[in-house]
């Protein structure tokens, strides 16, 4: 327990060391919302639920920006295996690892979804279910991002392969936070959609941490 | 759930389809160091690894002992081993003390202890800068810093001896004999000799 808190200390001072997950993370995800409204006729998809599905959708994209960061220096620097030898087995370091990675840029990012969503022009109603649902699917979104990156382990350009292994992944976890915002924005029952949301994030939660070491041993033989 | 005795029969590596090594047997005890020799290449790193539990043997077998009977591999690895390799494992962004202290509490020991043990490695003016500053042997030394400040018997190191000066050659030596005389237990892949009592074990590739 003790070193599990030991681990977690250290991967938070990581993450927001040098510039990096948070600020880049928010950055890309406030830069990116940015430019949508101008790509488009003014006022198109205003009408629609599509400001605050956009503000779901960028925000998907930028979670997954910083994922290679999560495991590959360890893995290059030899980080790694030392974790491997410590007291806590490497499914609880891939726990708290994910759980860390979810505190320092999917938290942040949560944070920033409802104002994104209102500055692109959705009602304000739907500010809390967005923030809602940015929270709980950022913890899937570090879960399954982990196991993504674990598996990229070892090879180049793994950022891209992170990318491609983890979106068909989180297909069903971005299909219920969608629907929950936009039944939430319709006034229709939202709570079904936002139920399938927790489901899943809690199954990835349970699995993933098992499934991340597994591929880690893989990596490090 | 001290390790007092560490048992290879007959291990075997393969990389890929080529055999790095075969049938190597060795027993290591309480109070010994081994010295593992041989070119580039002929799976030193490999052998370490494998009593890491990184590599699985492609035939033989490991087996710890404690003093009162067999230990599992999985609990001496969590507890009572120590890998040091080539890569150490320290952040170049993160300052010299919070690595050193990092590294030590997760092996198991504290914060007090790593400090003094980077005193006792010479280490104390560099403590405030990041890693990245350091020279390679003032980077070994950090690395090394765990070893004492995490009490765990067995050592398994690579090449410890590679980027350190004279000096400091001869005072991991002594650190080395205090370590082998508290009844802990050291494998190393040398080129050099270690400057200890060490037997010798040549993988010839």
């Amino acid at each position: 327990m003790r070193s599990t808190v030991i681990l977690f200390r250290r991967e938070l001072g990581l993450a927001w060391a040098g510039g990096g997950g948070p600020s880049l993370a928010v950055g890309f995800y406030v830069a990116v919302a940015t430019l949508a409204p101008i790509s488009a006729a003014a006022g198109a998809w205003r009408a629609g639920g599509a400001a605050a599905a956009l503000a779901w959708l960028v925000l998907v994209l930028a979670s997954l920006l910083s994922l290679e960061r999560l495991f590959e220096r360890d893995f290059e620097d030899g980080a790694l295996d030392l974790l491997a030898l410590g007291p806590a087995p490497l499914e609880a370091v891939a726990l708290v690892k994910s759980v860390a990675h979810f505190t320092a840029v999917s938290a942040p990012l949560a944070l920033a979804a409802p104002v994104v969503a209102i500055a692109l022009g959705a009602t304000p109603r739907v500010a809390p279910m967005v923030l809602a649902t940015a929270a709980i699917g950022g913890l899937a979104f570090a879960f399954v991002g982990a196991l993504g990156a674990a598996l990229a382990l070892g090879s180049r350009r793994g950022g891209l392969i992170v990318a491609l292994i983890v979106l068909p992944l989180i297909a069903p976890p971005v299909i219920f936070g969608g629907g929950a915002i936009e039944a939430c924005r319709a006034g229709l029952a939202w709570r079904p959609a936002l139920m399938l949301l927790l489901a899943w994030t809690l199954g990835a939660a349970a699995l993933c941490p098992f499934l991340t070491a597994a591929a880690w041993r893989n990596a490090s033989s | 759930m001290v390790i007092a005795t560490l048992e290879a029969e007959k291990l075997s590596a393969m990389r890929g389809d080529r055999r790095l090594f075969e049938a190597v047997s060795f027993t290591l005890s309480a109070g010994e160091a081994l010295a593992l020799t041989g070119p580039n290449g002929s799976g030193k790193t490999t052998l370490l690894r494998m009593i890491a539990g990184f590599i699985a043997p492609s035939e033989g077998a490991l087996r710890f002992r404690g003093p009162d009977g067999p230990i599992e591999a999985a609990e001496a690895r969590s507890f009572d081993l120590h890998l040091l390799g080539h890569q150490d494992g320290l952040k170049g962004g993160r300052l010299a003390r919070e690595e050193v202290v990092f590294q030590a509490l997760w092996m198991g020991g504290d914060a007090p202890s790593a400090l003094a043990a980077a005193e006792r490695l010479g280490l104390g003016r560099v403590l405030a800068l990041p890693v990245r500053n350091l020279s390679a042997g003032q980077r070994r030394r950090l690395a090394l810093a765990r070893l004492i400040a995490a009490r765990r018997s067995l050592w398994l190191l690579d090449e410890p001896l590679a980027p350190l000066d004279a000096e400091h050659r001869a005072l991991f030596g002594e650190l080395m004999g205090a370590h082998l005389a508290g009844g802990g237990l050291i494998a190393a892949a040398v080129h050099d000799p270690l400057p200890i009592v060490a037997r010798s074990l040549e993988l010839d590739g």
